[in-house]
This record gives C-alpha cells, sequence and structure tokens, in this order.
C-alpha cells in the first residue's frame, strides 16, 4: 500500500509538470471566444436559492446557445468550501486542470484568495468587452471589494445594500426606528422581536458592521487595517450597544437564526418584527415566491446603510480560463444584467450606469417592476462603505468571545 | 481447484483493509499533519504545536467538547434505555411484531429530514403549537420559547435518539433469535420473576453483547455529527463537530491547521465518550448483578412495560408526524403562525424542483448502486473467508471495520481528498464510489455478519457430504438462504450511501451532485417548502430499497415458509 | 475387511493440547459401529473429521477409507461420506423435490430424469406425493425421512450418524432407526453411529466403541 501510494504521487507530480498551456489573454477576445467554445464552466456559486439557481439555468442556456459553453453550477453551500477545494489542489500540487473554473465571491473570501496567490492573474476583468458599461464612478465598490483593490481579479456582478423590512399589517410604520440607536430603544419596547443572524453569517455580521460604522467615533479608521491598540477603543460602542440589545433580542440572544433565510422564516412565522437582507429587492422575491405576506414593507436608516458588491473570480489553476472569461463577460451584459434586477427572477441590483446603456438596453432595465416591498433607487439613502476585511475578522471573534461561547 | 477458491475468498479481507484503511490512514495523515502544522502548500513546512494552542484559544471550545460529549451520550443512554424497555417488555408478543413493522422504516430516514421534521413539528412556530393556538393558548404570535436549539442540547439528544432507536432496535431484532427469548422467559417465569426483571438478569447481557458495537457507533456518531447539531442543537456555542467544520470552512486558510486540530480533538472526544460508557457498562452490570443477587421478583412491571411501549410509539409517531409535515410544506402557500393548516397549496415548490432533480437522482442512485454492490461482493468474499478458515475476523479486523463509524468524518475528509487528487482520481464517479465504500462497507459488513454467523454451518456440511464443492455450497445453499438478509444489508449500503454529504461534497469537488448535497445546499436556504420537498426526495430513494429489500425476499419464497416474515427476521 | 467397508486407522482428535480420542475400527458393508460417549467427547468431532469439515480449531491425525479409497486426502465435496444430523437440516429454500434433486449425483441428467429418480426416493421412505411441499410445512417424521431420502440419493461410501434420534419420540424413534437401518443394509453401506442414548446403541446391534472414558 505504502509504495502505491508513493508511485502514484510520483506520477501526480511527473503528469503535473508539463501541463501548463498558454493563457488566454483577455484583450484579444476573439481568440478567447473562439478558445472558450466547446469548453464547460464549473461555475461555484451558492445554491440556496431556488430563484438564483433558476437564473443561472437561463444564463446556461444562453451561453450554450450563443457561444458552444457549457455552463454548470456547482452549488456550495458555503464559497468557502469552494476555495479550500482550490487551496486542496494547490496542496496536491495540481497547478492547471483545476475543478473550480468560476466562483461567486467577495470579501473575506476574495481577500484569502488574492492573498494566498490562487487567482488567475494579471488583472482580467476591466478588460472584458461588457466593463465599459460598468458605473464605476458612481458605485466605487466595483474596484475595491471591503477596502481591498480588486486589481481586475474578479469581474464586478451585482450589488448589496443592507435594507431593513417589516409587515405594516402588524407594525405601524411610524414606530420603526431610524437608527441603530432607534434600534435599540424599539427593542425595549419590544422585547423578543428582533434579532441578527448569528455571526460569522455574512448577513450578520453585516448588521454588527452597519452598527460599528454608525457608532464608531471616528469612523476614519474603519478604512484601514485593525491596529491592536485601536481596536478596543473603536469597537467598544458596538460591544456596549450589543451587550443592551441581545438580551432584548428573540429568545433572549441565547440562540439565534443560522443565515437570513432563516430569519426571514422568523418574520414570515410572526416570531420577529424586523428583518433585514443585503438585497434591496429580497422582500419582493420573497413576497413573489409566497415566502413573506405580501404587506411586508422595506425601509432603510436614513443616515445610511451597509453598501457593497459581490464579483465573480477565476482561480489560477481554472480548467477552463477562456469559457469562464466569456461567462463573466456575460453575466456582465445589459441583458443578463437587466433580468437579473427583475424581482420576478431574481431582484440582485445591476453593477451597470444605465446612463452609459443604448436606448433598446435602457428600455431593458425602465420595463422592470421593482415589486411592491422594493424601495426604489433614490429611497435607498446613501451608501455606507465597507469597513477593512480585518475589521469584520476581529469583531467576528470578540462576538463569538463574549456571546457565542457561553449561553 | 478448491486452492484457488480459497485464495478468492483470502482477496475479501485485503480488499476490505485496503478499501477501509487505504483511505482513512491517509485521510487520517492528512488531518494530523497540517494539525501538528505541516501542510506545504499553505507554508507550513515545520512541525508545530500552534494550531493546538490557537484551537484551545476558540472561544466555546470547552462548552462545545462538553456539549458533545453530554448530547452523544444522553441520546445513547435513551436510545438504550427505549429498546430495552420496549424489547425486554415486548418481545415475543404480537404487539412486538406489530411495532417493529411501523419503526423499521424509520431506518431508511436521513438524518437531516428526520431533524428538519422534529422542528416543524415542536418548535414554538411548529405544528403543535398551531394546533392548539390560539382557541387554548391564546397565542397569536409564537410564544418565545427556547424548545429547538436549547443551550443544553435536550433537543438534539432527543431528536438524535428518535432516530437512533430504530436503528438500535433492527439490529437488536437481528439478535433476538440467537437468545431463545420464549423459553427463557417461560423459565424466568416458572421462577417467579416479573417479565422485565427476567429478561433483564437472563436476557438482556446476552442481547447487549450482540448489539454493542452498534452501541459503539451510535455513541460515537452522536458525539461528532454535523447536519443534526446544525439543525437541533445549541448555537452560541454549538457541539465541537460543528464548530470544527466551521473552522474548515473559515475563508482565512490559516485556519486549517486549527481545523485539523480540531478534528484530532473531536476524535479524543469521542474516545473519551467511548470510555465514558465502558464505565457506564460496568455500573449497569453491577447493579444487575446486585439486583439479581437479591433475588427480588418485581412483577408488576406493568408501567415500566407500558413506558416502553409508549417511547417507542412516541417515536415512531414523532418521526411520521414530521415527514407529513415536511410532505405538507412541500406543498404550502401561504401558511401564517396559528392557522393549523396552510391558506393555500400550490405545487410551485415542487414544479421547480422537478426541472433540475433529474441528474442529481440519477447520482445518488448509480453511486449507491455501485457502492453497495461492490461493498456487498467485497462482505460476502470476507465472511466466505471467515466460514472457510474457521477464524473470526479478529479484534484489530473488527476495529478497522468499525473505525470509518468512530472516527468523525470531517477528521480524515480533507486529507482524502487530498490523497484523491494525488493519486490522480481526481474527483470523478469512480473516486466518489471509492470514498463512499468507506462508509457503505462497514454498515453492509455489520448488517451482514450476524445473519451468515448465525447460520447453522451443518448446512454446509450436508451440502458437502451430498458431494458438493464450498462454491456449491456457498452459491447454492448459504446465499440463498440469506437472502433476505443480503437484501437487507444491500438496502442499508445503499441508505448510507445516499445519506452521505461530506464525503460527496468534498470527494466529487461538488461536480456530482446528489439528492443529499442538493438537500443540504438548499437547506442552507432555510426555505420551508424546499426542505420538505429535497427532504422528500431524500427520503424516497432509501425507502425504495427497503420496500424492494423486503419485497424481493417474500416474493422468491412466497411459498417457503421459513424463509417469510420479513426481510430483517432471514437467515435464521 | 471388505471392499465396501470404512476403516478408520489411528485416528486422533485433540483440542488445545488434550486428546479427546483415538480410534481404530473396522466398519464392514451394511454393518454398523455404535461409537458411544457423554457430550463433550468428541463423538461429533470424529464425524466431522471424516466428512471433512472439522473446525479448524481442532488438531486431528489419521487415515479414513472407505470402499478401498483414502477419504482423508480427498476434498470434503469427493468423500461421499453421508451424514444424517439430529436436525433434518432440510434447505428452507428449496421445495422437498427441491433437497431431493441437490443429491442426486450430474450423471443422472435431464429434469424429468431426476425429479423421477426423487420421486421414487420419497416412496422409498413413504412419502410419495410430497414433491412440491414447502419443507416447513412437514412434520418431524416426515422432515427426518426426506432428509434421509436426501442423503442416500447422494449415493455415499458411508452413512454417518450424529445422535439422528434424539429429537424424535419414541414411537418415531423406532420408526425412524428401523427404516435407517433397513436402508443402510439395502445399499450396503457400512454405517457409523454416534450417540449416548444405550437404546440406539441395542437397536444398531452392531459393534460398541465407547470414547472419552
Amino acid at each position: 500500500m505504502p509504495r502505491y501510494f508513493a508511485a502514484a504521487l510520483l506520477a501526480a507530480f511527473l503528469f503535473s509538470l508539463p501541463a501548463r498551456a498558454a493563457e488566454p489573454d483577455p484583450s484579444r477576445w476573439d481568440a478567447v471566444l473562439a478558445e472558450a467554445r466547446g469548453q464547460t464552466v464549473y461555475f461555484n456559486a451558492w445554491g440556496g436559492s431556488e430563484a438564483i439557481n433558476a437564473y443561472l439555468d437561463w444564463a446556461a442556456g444562453e451561453l450554450a446557445r450563443r457561444h458552444g459553453i457549457k455552463l454548470v453550477q456547482v452549488k456550495v453551500d458555503d464559497t468557502a468550501n469552494a476555495v479550500g477545494r482550490v487551496v486542496a489542489e494547490k496542496a496536491a500540487g495540481k497547478d492547471s486542470g483545476g475543478s473550480v473554473d468560476l466562483i461567486w465571491i467577495n470579501g473575506e473570501n476574495f481577500a484569502a484568495m488574492k492573498k494566498q496567490d490562487l487567482l488567475f492573474s494579471p488583472g482580467w476583468a476591466e478588460k472584458l468587452p461588457n466593463f465599459a458599461y460598468v458605473d464605476a464612478a458612481e458605485k466605487p465598490t466595483v474596484r475595491t471589494d471591503f477596502t481591498v483593490p480588486v486589481g481586475g481579479l474578479e469581474s464586478p456582478w451585482g450589488m448589496a445594500k443592507l435594507v431593513f423590512f417589516y409587515d405594516e399589517a402588524r407594525t405601524p410604520a411610524a414606530t420603526l426606528p431610524r437608527s441603530a440607536k432607534a434600534l435599540l430603544d424599539w427593542a425595549k419596547a419590544n422585547p423578543g422581536r428582533f434579532t441578527y443572524p448569528q455571526p460569522p453569517d455574512f448577513t450578520g455580521s453585516s448588521f454588527l458592521k452597519q452598527v460599528l460604522v454608525e457608532l464608531a467615533e471616528d469612523p476614519s479608521v474603519l478604512a484601514r487595517p485593525v491596529q491592536g491598540a485601536t481596536f478596543q477603543a473603536t469597537a467598544r460602542p458596538l460591544f456596549d450597544y450589543l451587550d443592551a440589545l441581545n438580551p432584548l433580542m428573540w429568545r433572549g440572544g441565547k440562540a439565534f437564526p443560522q443565515n437570513y433565510p432563516a430569519m426571514k422564516q422568523l418574520l414570515a412565522d410572526k416570531e420577529i418584527d424586523i428583518a433585514f437582507a443585503f438585497n434591496p429587492a429580497e422582500a419582493s422575491s420573497a413576497i413573489a415566491a409566497g415566502e413573506l405576506p405580501d404587506s411586508v414593507r422595506s425601509f432603510v436608516f436614513p443616515a445610511g446603510t451597509l453598501a457593497n458588491t459581490h464579483f465573480v473570480a477565476i482561480p489560477y489553476n481554472a480548467a477552463a480560463k477562456a469559457a469562464a472569461l466569456v461567462t463573466a463577460d456575460f453575466l456582465l451584459s445589459p441583458e443578463a444584467q437587466a433580468r437579473k434586477q427583475d424581482p420576478k427572477v431574481w431582484g440582485d441590483p445591476t453593477v451597470l450606469s444605465i446612463a452609459r446603456l443604448d436606448a433598446a438596453d435602457r428600455a431593458r432595465f425602465d420595463a422592470l417592476e421593482l415589486g411592491v416591498a422594493t424601495l426604489p433607487p433614490a429611497a435607498l439613502g446613501p451608501a455606507l462603505a465597507e469597513p477593512d476585511a480585518s475589521w469584520m475578522e476581529r469583531i467576528e471573534t470578540e462576538w463569538k468571545r463574549r456571546y457565542g461561547a457561553a449561553n | 481447484m478448491a486452492e484457488r477458491r480459497t485464495a478468492l475468498y483470502r482477496l475479501g479481507p485485503v480488499l476490505a483493509v485496503a478499501l477501509l484503511a487505504g483511505p482513512l490512514l491517509c485521510g487520517l495523515a492528512g488531518t494530523v499533519l497540517p494539525a501538528f502544522g505541516y501542510l506545504p502548500a499553505l507554508g507550513g513546512r515545520t512541525l508545530s504545536l500552534d494550531p493546538f494552542r490557537q484551537l484551545l484559544a476558540e472561544p466555546g471550545l470547552a462548552r462545545g467538547a462538553v456539549l458533545a460529549l453530554t448530547t452523544g451520550l444522553a441520546a445513547t443512554a435513551l436510545s438504550v434505555a427505549v429498546i430495552f424497555l420496549f424489547v425486554a417488555g415486548w418481545a415475543g408478543t404480537r404487539l412486538f411484531s406489530r411495532i417493529v413493522h411501523l419503526v423499521s422504516p424509520l431506518l431508511a430516514v436521513p438524518h437531516a429530514a428526520a431533524a428538519f421534521g422534529l422542528v416543524f413539528l415542536a418548535a414554538p412556530s411548529g405544528f403543535i403549537a398551531r394546533l392548539i393556538s390560539p382557541e387554548l393558548t391564546g397565542w397569536e404570535r409564537p410564544p418565545d420559547l427556547l424548545i429547538v436549539n436549547d443551550p443544553a442540547g435536550l433537543a438534539m439528544s432527543a431528536g438524535l435518539a428518535a432516530k437512533e432507536i430504530p436503528f438500535l432496535m433492527l439490529i437488536a431484532l437481528a439478535a433476538l433469535p440467537q437468545i431463545e427469548v420464549t423459553r427463557t422467559l417461560a423459565i424466568a417465569a416458572s421462577a417467579g420473576y416479573g417479565r422485565m426483571a427476567g429478561f433483564l438478569l437472563a436476557l438482556w447481557p446476552r442481547l447487549y453483547r450482540q448489539i454493542r458495537l452498534a452501541v459503539f457507533a451510535v455513541l460515537a456518531f452522536g458525539t461528532s455529527v454535523v447536519d443534526v447539531g446544525v439543525i437541533l442543537g445549541p448555537t452560541a456555542p454549538p457541539p465541537l463537530a460543528v464548530q470544527v467544520t466551521r473552522l474548515m470552512q473559515d475563508p482565512d486558510l490559516s485556519m486549517r491547521f486549527t481545523a485539523s486540530a480540531g478534528a484530532l480533538l473531536q476524535l479524543a472526544v469521542t474516545g473519551l465518550a467511548l470510555l465514558a460508557w465502558l464505565g457506564l457498562e460496568h455500573v449497569g452490570a453491577m447493579l444487575r448483578r446486585q439486583m439479581g443477587d437479591r433475588g427480588r421478583r418485581f412483577r408488576r412491571d406493568a408501567p415500566l412495560r407500558l413506558a416502553g411501549l409508549g417511547a417507542i410509539a412516541l417515536t415512531a409517531l414523532v418521526t411520521f408526524a414530521g415527514l407529513g409535515l415536511l410532505a405538507l410544506w412541500s406543498v404550502a402557500g401561504q401558511w401564517p403562525f396559528p392557522d393549523a393548516l396552510p391558506a393555500s397549496l400550490s405545487l410551485d415548490s415542487w414544479a421547480s424542483a422537478a426541472s433540475r432533480i433529474g441528474q442529481p437522482l440519477w447520482s445518488s442512485l448509480s453511486v449507491g448502486l455501485a457502492a453497495t454492490a461492490t461493498a456487498l461482493a467485497v462482505t460476502v468474499l470476507c465472511l466466505a473467508n471467515e466460514t472457510e478458515t474457521g477464524r473470526r475476523t479478529g479484534t484489530g479486523a473488527a476495529l478497522l471495520i468499525y473505525l470509518p463509524l468512530i472516527v468523525p468524518q470531517a477528521g480524515f475528509l480533507f486529507g482524502l481528498q487530498l490523497l484523491f487528487l494525488v493519486a490522480g482520481l481526481g474527483n470523478g464517479w469512480p473516486a466518489l464510489v471509492l470514498s463512499h465504500l468507506v462508509f457503505v462497507l462497514p454498515y453492509v459488513f455489520l448488517s451482514l455478519a450476524d445473519p451468515w454467523r448465525a447460520l447453522d454451518r451443518r448446512y454446509e456440511a450436508v451440502a458437502a457430504g451430498l458431494g458438493k464443492g464450498r462454491l456449491a455450497a456457498l452459491t447454492r445453499v448459504r446465499l440463498p438462504m440469506l437472502t433476505g438478509a443480503l437484501a437487507t444489508a444491500a438496502a442499508v449500503g445503499f441508505a448510507v450511501s445516499v445519506g452521505l454529504y461530506l464525503p460527496t461534497l468534498l470527494v466529487a469537488a461538488g461536480r456530482i451532485e446528489t439528492v443529499t448535497t442538493e438537500a443540504v445546499a438548499l437547506a442552507a436556504g432555510g426555505n420551508r417548502r424546499v426542505i420538505g420537498v429535497y427532504a422528500f426526495l431524500q427520503l424516497a430513494l432509501p425507502a425504495a430499497g427497503f420496500a424492494i429489500a423486503t419485497a424481493v425476499p417474500a416474493l422468491l419464497f412466497r411459498q417457503r415458509r421459513a424463509l417469510r416474515g420479513g426481510a430483517s427476521s432471514q437467515g435464521r | 475387511m471388505t471392499d465396501g467397508g470404512l476403516q478408520l486407522d489411528q485416528v486422533t482428535i485433540a483440542l488445545g493440547g488434550k486428546t479427546l480420542l483415538t480410534v481404530s475400527a473396522c466398519v464392514a458393508a451394511g454393518e454398523v459401529l455404535t461409537v458411544m460417549g457423554q457430550s463433550g467427547a468428541g463423538k461429533s468431532s470424529l464425524l466431522a473429521y471424516i466428512g471433512g469439515f472439522l473446525d479448524p480449531a481442532f488438531r486431528a491425525s489419521g487415515k479414513v477409507f472407505a470402499g478401498g479409497v483414502e477419504l482423508t486426502a480427498l476434498p470434503p465435496e469427493d468423500r461421499h461420506a453421508g451424514i444424517l444430523f439430529q436436525d433434518p437440516l432440510l434447505f428452507p429454500h428449496l421445495s422437498v423435490a427441491g433437497n431431493l434433486a441437490f443429491a442426486i449425483p450430474p450423471r443422472i441428467a435431464g429434469r424429468a430424469a431426476r425429479r423421477a429418480h426423487a420421486d421414487a426416493a420419497l416412496q422409498r421412505v413413504g412419502l410419495e406425493g410430497l414433491g412440491d411441499r414447502d419443507p416447513d410445512t412437514l412434520s418431524g417424521g416426515q422432515k427426518a425421512r426426506v432428509a434421509l431420502a436426501r442423503v442416500m440419493l447422494s449415493e455415499p461410501r458411508a452413512l454417518l450418524l450424529d445422535e439422528p434420534f434424539a429429537k424424535l419420540d419414541r414411537a418415531l424413534k423406532e420408526q425412524m432407526r428401523a427404516l435407517v437401518f433397513s436402508q443402510a443394509r439395502r445399499a450396503s453401506l457400512p454405517l457409523l453411529l454416534v450417540t449416548h442414548d444405550e437404546a440406539d446403541a441395542a437397536a444398531a446391534g452392531g459393534a460398541i466403541v465407547s470414547i472419552g472414558d
């Protein structure tokens, strides 16, 4: 057995050495299109939403028809699993022909892959033909992912903004909190009717960051990596706030929903009165899917809520890089972006600048019915920038130490 | 001729060792090395204890480890107690076989589906609360009660026990014919003992010896389970296995070292639980002997017998009700609290699943059948070799077979994934079948070994005396007589394969989707309707397997009275 | 000794270093040798050794000849040592006729011929017409007779009986004894009977060897 293993090891290394072919170059797009034809793209994307899965089914059909590319969604329950797969492949010396061609990513996962040189480089995203329509001026987060410079290593796919929901059939709009501080007062008046997904869940951590940004005395330090000394001082208002809020929450803060969909279910079950999501169209989509009653409406904090962008990236060892590039470009096309923004399909806001589109494409966006529970773009309020990724890590650790370690 | 046949049989243990120990040891090495800081791909080139230091600094680790111990031990103790009460109180009665028929199908229910069913039933917003609200309770909205995900892990222990009771029950059922229940109980009764006391003193030690390894597997599973822990367990902090899996998935890749150390800690905790259980066994045996020495007869045991019956009936009722709720949610439209029934029904969730479920169903089916067939062949060769040489599988080999059931999955799967990549097996279908075999083979072996060994060996002596060689004795006497046991073992193996989540996810690199990976991925979305659809599909495959395992012997041997009587009691 | 006889030459069986028995004996065709001994004396092991299915835990030596052939040099299936246990051990997955057909040597080929052979054997033990029955539905005495018919059909070189009458009631016991001895005599088979029942030994009427004393 050990001898066998050694032989296999040797063989794997021998075969993996000369296999490196020339990389596709997105500035020579016709060559990329030609190489992409016939390739299969394994797109590792969170599979927890039937709406998103159905959207990707549609994209697969279009890519097959237009470019002869087979798009396969590998449904992961956590993007970190897909990252781990690339790590395992690197560990095994599999530097080409990897199993992940495209990955839905942002924030921590992107920072980690970038740091470990696990991404296809040099920067390719801004060379994609459809990147010309991207709104980098109004949406700076397409170039800065949680304060980490993107550098073209991932291509923007959609926008996210923190939005709160309530059911107007049982909660009068006038009583709603309009800031983090007001939320605490609201929780005192309505004990047991608010909760947040347990960090490090993405949505739950985002709530912590919203409070951190709102309460920090000097928010500018948040744009830089955490310095040991400043952490306690900067984060103290957040944890004082949570010390007060948690006991007033659902289950007295002794149990937490594990993710956004679980929190949404609590709203539907009337267990809580306020929920929130990182997508302004989420409530309308949930109503359309019959998961929330049609009396649910959205609101934001007038002083601003957290906003960011999510992306697609190509691992350094992807087997079908050309087809992955074509897929990323297709996902950026006005047609694909407009369809994605339709709440009946998915409802994910576009990364494009509507003003830059030609009349026909602009009409696609104008025709979209946003849905009763979706605030128009003008009513979404200011966007608060994400803190540096290192803050999230520290806050999650501190949260776990304080509230996640003993009931 | 004879020599060649013996050589073929001898291949059995060799294959079993290669298929179990190979992946396991290599996978463990892939866990142990990073646990001590060695994983060059992530920059770990020297051995150190840093991963353990970081692990111990993880908040909630100690409590998570204690939770793993307590929930695992509580679930196991509860399961064994219920099995004792029920078997001791009712074995040999008509009611017993009726209940057994009722409970047997529960073996096919995947853990995750059973756990979701329990949540849908018992949570504050669940069916029971809806049924009695607002009329009896005045609740217009769900009460803010910590019923599931409670900090002590009671819901988790109960959920685990509900799933393990049917498993232990079937193992016990297979052992019952070997201990002559009716005659022994008659002797105990004639000496004036109550039924339960007679069973405890005269039969339980023998029965327990037969189900002991299965009890260990239950305990190991309970201390290391991930999916049930996520669904029913405490959340702040969660049990150790959930924490380790989260570390494994941390986007900060240097956490892989800490996660590997955590996997080793999980191994130690499971080991500790087993030691504690051995202690409990001693205490139990001592108490039993003392009771025997006093000679009291305990004739009025009706309340205890009823408790056993009630517990087993409750298990079946809760699980079936949970499954019914899964089905109901899968077709529910709006269903606000406190309505007992949905306001409208809709097939939308099924329609949207139907278009995507073909491929995963096919993968589950093909991988499951291939792994089960291979496991069955290897098991038959192993057992034939055992019959041939007269040597029972030694302690070492028995431990090896149980190892995949006892070593926490997360502990060796990351390493196994590395191994398959390095060996050039990649992440295709054969690699997936091989990884499933690691888990399927032990269960198939466990299911088949007892009926195989219990078959009267004089049948083969008779066949030899009638001029039939060993191969003919195997294929024309032993295997046909064990048809029922073979079918049950196959159904168990298939059910295990269909239910495997982590191995499928890691080894197939997500490229091969099964019904279970789909179900868990969608369960992450928390949509009760979608969970209902996929949990039901996840249930359908193994259920079909067990239905076939029951029907095939019944049809084949409809003229043979001694071989009818249900798939699980075959070959006696 | 006659050509058809059974000869045990210094057969010794030991378990864990302790010798259980040493036997040398001859049984002529049509004759009976009764081996007497208490349970645990190794009586069954002796038959297992002759039949070739002794548990490897035992150590055994010595030669056994039947019809001039050294059985101990052959694999079990070629020894043709017909054995009857105290349980009839009919194969539960086969019909009565199927049990009998299992024993019919391959030289009798063809479905009809084998079935006729089986039916004739049933008739010889007084069970004509029961060929299609499920063995589990037969009475104890009927099962014992089917087992006898089965072993006779395999054309054994010798008949080995391991307390075959122990589980039968008194009337049946006498009937079966008579049937077994007469069938063996008619087929000119040497018969080795192990028992602890004096009545068996008396009914057999042949030589008696005691072991384990």
